[in-house]
């Protein structure tokens, strides 16, 4: 069974139409890398996975629970516990420590006894290769470093999804390989992610599958050899032609 | 210099009268301000209203006309009888709570909606959001804006004079007429309003270095 479904997803900002009917599929452990130009509703469709927007129409179950379903009341605090997220801007609290960051999810929601969070929280950022900085604060942090806090942040819920809302392109170029390296060995460990990303090079290299979208559609989905090396549609070809 | 001396004992007590009446008030009208700014912000349009029309009112009319519709409005209407003091605290904390609600919420305004999206997408209800990510970012940023409506309302208080309460004002015009040396009482009535309101300055400013976001 699919961890992750989708079905003719719709979402609107007033009368503009960003997304317009989606369909997807995840399995669990996939890595599904979402590639499009800007403004074609990626973000959007990432962030109707987690209800941070609210849909329009259509049906998007995660891990079992239909979010979308208007009936039967599904506490959607609870789905988005399993659902870590990571954003562009990285979103750290500035008036927490590194480590603060880390456990304030685990102490308040699941009532972890403090030391046991500190505990977990120092694994995470040795995993992410930040542990001196755990007493530091995310001012004094460069973006590649804030972002592998955030990514650390959301593991210490210890979900079953990850998000990414394009991680790196708020990063200095040099920033980047250090985040993307993080997101690698997390895919490698099994963790179903789904990564918006315009780094087409990861998309290649550790996607199970890549998901094209232009103009709130899915205009193609395959394997990213195929995607990459043998693209179907014209505005696929148009797209990699540019970006490539 | 003597008849400051003589007079010192019960400006003292005034100022008692007035620091007592200003600290349970500005507590008050705190939490009158928190709450306004929460209903100002919710998603409930009639909440959203009746907020509005509280800080317009209060913003709209004068302080002293707001005194005495509380001391002689309300309690003409014999439903409730309100002491001078509890008349005073009461318009001082509802008149300090329209421009802290306005404060507050400008503050919460001012926080990053990136915030409120990453709490909670680990799982943060609406209500701890606010409490352990957004308010105390807010209230650091406010800071400077609290302290200067507190002066605000601290030298409100002296406008209760006028309904009998006997604060530092009203004790300095009793001993100014008392004595028959307004200038030598009001200049010492003048210099304790400021050495107390310095104090509060001084208070606010380190309260302000200490919670610095870094």
């Amino acid at each position: 069974m699919s961890i992750i479904t989708v079905k003719n997803l719709r979402k609107s900002f007033g009368t503009v139409e960003v997304l317009k009917d989606i369909n997807a599929e995840v399995q669990e452990k996939e890595v599904i890398c979402v590639i499009g130009p800007s403004g074609s509703g990626k973000s959007t469709f990432l962030r109707c996975l987690n209800l941070l927007e609210e849909v329009t129409g259509g049906e998007v179950v995660i891990n079992g629970h239909d979010i979308t379903d208007p009936k039967r009341k599904i506490n959607i605090n609870k789905v988005r516990q399993e659902v870590g997220m990571v954003f562009q801007h990285f979103n750290l609290f500035p008036h927490k420590t590194v480590l603060e960051n880390i456990t304030l999810g685990p102490i308040k929601i699941r009532a972890t006894d403090k030391a046991e969070a500190g505990r977990l929280a120092l694994e995470l950022l040795d995993k992410v290769g930040l542990k001196e900085k755990a007493s530091s604060y995310p001012g004094e942090l460069s973006g590649g470093q804030k972002q592998r806090v955030a990514i650390a942040r959301a593991l210490a819920m210890n979900p079953k999804i990850m998000l990414f809302d394009e991680p790196t392109s708020a990063l200095d170029p040099e920033m980047v390989g250090d985040v993307l390296e993080v997101m690698k060995q997390l895919a490698k460990e099994g963790m179903t992610m789904v990564v918006v990303t315009h780094e087409m090079g990861f998309a290649r290299e550790v996607g199970d599958r890549v998901i094209f979208m232009d103009g709130g559609y899915i205009v193609e989905e395959n394997e990213p050899n195929e995607l990459f090396g043998n693209p179907q549609h014209e505005r696929t070809k148009a797209f990699l032609s540019k970006v490539l | 210099m003597d008849i400051i001396v003589a007079a010192l004992p019960l400006l003292l007590k005034g100022l008692q009268v007035t620091l007592y009446i200003f600290v349970i008030a500005i507590i008050l009208g705190f939490l009158i301000g928190l709450l306004v700014a929460l209903l100002r912000l919710a998603p409930i349009k009639i909440l959203n209203w009746i907020a509005k029309v509280y800080v317009d009112a209060i913003r709209g009319t004068p302080f002293i006309v707001q005194l005495f519709f509380i001391y002689f409005g309300v309690n003409s209407l014999n439903l409730i009888s309100l002491d001078s003091t509890t008349a005073g605290i009461i318009t001082v904390a509802i008149n300090a709570g329209a421009y802290f609600a306005e404060i507050i919420r400008a503050g919460i305004q001012s926080i990053d909606k990136g915030q409120t999206e990453a709490a909670r997408s680990i799982g943060f209800t609406g209500a701890q959001t606010m409490r352990y990510v957004v308010l105390p970012q807010a209230f650091r940023r406010m800071l400077p804006t609290i302290t200067n409506q507190s002066i605000i309302s601290l030298k409100d208080t002296s406008l209760l004079s006028v309904i009998g309460i006997a604060d530092l004002t009203q004790q300095g015009q009793i001993q100014a007429s008392a004595t028959f040396e307004a200038f030598k009482v009001w200049l010492a009535v003048g210099v304790i309003y400021f050495i107390i309101i310095y104090l509060l300055t001084l208070i606010a400013n380190f309260i302000e270095r200490r919670v610095q976001v870094r």
